[in-house]
């Protein structure tokens, strides 16, 4: 399946964009003059090591911090930029967060309906409705009226997402959301992600350290420069979609493997020895 | 809030159910026994010092079997037992006050602490006045309730609601505080309003705190109780205590103090109850941990 064939939106424009802290040490240049264009649809996998400065750019994607120089912009419509630092969080750019933010307080399919509801786009009872078949169709059901606390972590990060995708959001934003799980059901996850993907055209902003991770998902993985952030190297993953696990010991996938290995590791070491903390 | 549904699922398991399976849990588990040891032990040790060996400065206190001769008489020696209709109006009283300055905390504590841990400029501008009259204790507000409130009850419920009140304010803007920035941030990007924001995320997230806060202040108000109650002419268990105090009876001061005990524990316990019934959610969380 190929990505131009259901793309409509959801492109991703981010021109020169800065951003610099006031920490305490004084100004820390997180991210500086980073250019990146996400295509409609597209799954583009963001790589560097921690601390590197690319949650700072997913944060501004989203509208939770500002920028403090160029601009982004979603199918042509400034985010933000020159005039207006800081985005507006909104549902067409939903993030699933490294830790996962399910409201415990709240049933699955409560989270799952929620954003609709808070919109005013439908009633609760449209909403649960619609909530219903779509965590049916992630494989999800018998878990609705559980709370998230009572479920595996890998059913809460598909129920997170499943949240997401109820907005019929233009572009996901997940930054690092199976960090904390187990190889076993990352891949589980890694699979399940895949499948929700082909079936709701999304782009997807993926932020991540592994890079295993990386070229098993993404369209093309865009490995950046530790702090300050912005793309040393992009990388298109030519292994066609739909694609499974047995895809991961293929030579190809092993190729760019080792393309990237060394790529990723100087900046790990340049990471390490700068003794960054995470941001 | 926590108990608004979308719809009646199944799944949900009713407050009376799920205290019949704790309580099912919880006889079968050790604590109950412990509990009971705890107690025997207690006063064990209170009848072996004060009664038996008389040990020196315990030899002047009553002992538990003083007590319970005089709380069981029909024709109580200092006229205050379980047969003696005051003795209810006491408990009674006492109840009323603490009842009443407890919603009153409540009904002004939980709003000021969520708007103190929600609001940085509100909070900046209140929280130091708010520690400052923190430390003062009840005592010393008593001439002021005195002038300030008329009547006997307004300046006693004043009193008792005053600390209680500092208590659940601190505790639900601890409760605030305590949200993880991620919560506020994905209802955001799910287009929820600020407002929405602080009636879905902020409010239930401090929940926990806030009954912490809450089991806290009903402690504390029967705390203050005595203090209050030395302004109030005739009725209540803190009043009770200081008159038996006065006309040395020093067997129904310790009839007083440990029905305020035993009152203040089942305030809390039922404050706690209610809790459990509006956090399904941790509760269930609870269960599944194997925790009680």
């Amino acid at each position: 399946m190929n990505r131009q064939e259901f793309a409509t939106k959801g492109a991703i424009r981010i021109e020169h964009v800065d951003k610099v802290y006031h920490a305490r040490e004084g100004e820390v240049q997180a991210v500086a003059d980073c250019s990146l264009d996400i295509r409609p649809g597209e799954i583009c996998m963001i790589v560097g090591p921690s601390g590197c400065g690319k949650t700072t750019l997913l944060n501004a994607i989203a509208g939770f911090h500002d920028i403090t120089g160029g601009a982004i912009y979603l199918d042509g419509e400034m985010l933000c930029g020159p005039d207006r630092p800081k985005a507006d969080p909104g549902p067409d750019r939903v993030v699933v967060f490294q830790n996962g933010a399910l409201f415990p307080w709240k049933t699955n399919l409560e989270n799952v309906a929620f954003g609709p509801v808070v919109q005013g786009k439908m009633n609760r009872k449209e909403a649960a409705e619609k909530a219903r078949g779509m965590m049916a169709d992630a494989g999800l059901a018998g878990v609705e009226h559980n709370y998230p606390g009572e479920v595996s972590s890998g059913m809460r990060r598909r129920v997170e997402i499943v949240r997401a995708l109820m907005n019929d959001p233009k572009v996901l934003l997940l930054d690092e959301p199976f960090r904390a799980l187990d190889q076993l059901t990352k891949s589980v996850m890694h699979e399940a992600l895949l499948e929700i993907y082909y079936k709701n055209k999304v782009t997807i902003f993926f932020i991540t350290h592994d890079l295993e991770e990386a070229i098993f998902l993404g369209h093309r993985v865009a490995i950046m420069t530790t702090r300050p952030c912005k793309p040393k190297k992009i990388l298109e993953v030519d292994i066609p979609h739909p694609r499974n696990y047995s895809v991961l010991t293929s030579a190809r996938f092993r190729e760019l493997m080792e393309e990237t290995v060394s790529a990723v590791h100087e900046e790990a070491v340049k990471a390490f020895e700068a003794g960054e903390k995470e941001m | 809030m926590a108990n608004a549904r979308l719809s009646t699922s199944a799944g949900e398991i009713g407050a009376w159910d799920m205290l019949m399976y704790r309580l099912s849990k919880w006889i079968k588990s050790p604590t109950p026994y412990l509990m009971l040891v705890g107690f025997a032990l207690f006063f064990g040790a209170w009848f072996l010092l004060s009664e038996v060996f008389k040990v020196w400065r315990f030899a002047s206190l009553p002992g538990p079997r003083a007590v319970l001769v005089e709380w069981f008489n029909p024709n109580p020696v200092y006229g205050m037992s379980l047969y003696t209709p005051d003795f209810y109006v006491h408990i009674w009283s006492s109840m009323r006050r603490v009842l009443y300055a407890f919603l009153i905390s409540t009904a002004l504590g939980v709003p000021f602490g969520l708007f103190l841990g929600w609001s940085r400029s509100f909070r900046e501008y209140t929280f130091p006045v708010f520690e400052m009259l923190r430390p003062i204790p009840v005592l010393a507000w008593v001439p002021l309730a005195i002038v300030m409130f008329k009547g006997q009850e307004s300046p006693v419920i004043f009193l008792t609601t005053l600390a209680s009140f500092y208590a659940t304010a601190l505790n639900t803007m601890l409760g605030v505080q305590s949200i993880d920035e991620s919560y506020p941030r994905a209802a955001a990007c799910l287009g929820a309003s600020k407002w929405q924001i602080f009636r879905h995320i902020i409010v239930p997230g401090a929940l926990p705190f806030i009954f912490t806060g809450l089991q806290i202040s009903v402690g504390v108000a029967w705390f203050s109780l005595v203090a209050a109650e030395m302004v109030s002419g005739e009725y209540g268990l803190g009043y009770l205590i200081l008159a038996s105090y006065v006309n040395v009876q020093y067997v129904v001061i310790i009839i007083g103090m440990i029905s305020v005990g035993i009152v203040g524990y089942v305030s809390s316990a039922l404050v706690r109850l209610a809790g459990d019934y509006m956090m399904q959610w941790r509760v269930r969380e609870l269960a599944l941990g194997g925790g009680r």
